[in-house]
């Protein structure tokens, strides 16, 4: 099982959700992907788009202000 | 699950930068969440799928080749207000960088990576003596109004 990470903290709808899909295409099943990404718009639809697509969503947590990280099992 | 049946046609009638740069973004999003995207271009919106980027004499007839000359490509689009002779797409595309929003040239690639459905209008086409060669390669198809029922059907449909 490999670990990627993705930073979208500076990205803004719809390429933060769209980063997160091509980043989920270029890995492997049950490879894991560990996205930074910020309250609001990007909290609310990545860990809904990604669950919709059939995924998983192991964790999230706030590690700093408005900055959490989803921890996502490729499906 | 996300319902693989869902599906976002949209006609891209319009060769505003503003209006293209929300129809790519609902495109990419739309492609994002598994939808079967297909963006069917037609009118001043066929612009954006030229080859040539900037003004060029293309098509057949010199009335047609004036015309496309005047429309010119990707890098002629206007913003629907506020136009200033062409200075206000290059400034809102400087302010789209600096505040990291995808720009037009980044929501096109994108939408093409995510396997959105590249369509142009026959009946433009045939008006401006313009081929399928002078369109970028990612164009699937150029299709009439049945052919893009048929695809669109079942799905939702915007005209933009």
């Amino acid at each position: 099982m490999e670990k990627n990470q993705l930073d979208i903290t500076n990205e803004h709808c719809p390429m933060t959700f769209v980063k997160v899909k091509l980043a989920l295409e270029k890995i492997q099943p049950k490879d894991q992907l560990e996205v930074l990404l910020t309250e609001g718009e990007p909290l609310d639809n990545v860990p809904k788009t990604v669950k919709e697509q059939g995924h998983r969503v192991l964790e999230i947590t706030c590690i700093k202000d408005d900055i959490y990280r989803i921890l996502i099992e490729k499906c | 699950m996300q319902n693989l049946k869902d599906k976002l046609s949209i006609i891209c009638f319009s060769g505003d930068f503003d209006k293209l740069v929300a129809a790519f973004t609902l495109a990419s999003g739309a492609a994002a969440t598994n939808y079967e995207v297909n963006l069917f271009f037609t009118f001043w919106g066929l612009n954006i799928l030229k080859k040539k980027k900037g003004r060029a004499f293309l098509g057949k007839g010199l009335l047609a080749r004036f015309f496309s000359f005047l429309m010119g490509g990707k890098n002629n689009v206007p913003l629907s207000r506020f136009n200033f002779f062409g200075i206000s797409p290059r400034l809102m595309t400087k302010m789209m960088k600096e505040r990291n929003v995808a720009t037009l040239d980044i929501l096109i690639e994108t939408a093409i990576d995510l396997g959105v459905n590249l369509y142009a209008c026959d009946m433009t086409m045939n008006i401006l003596g313009i081929i399928k060669d002078d369109y970028i390669t990612e164009v699937k198809e150029v299709l009439g109004v049945a052919k893009f029922l048929e695809y669109s059907k079942g799905g939702e449909t915007l005209f933009i």
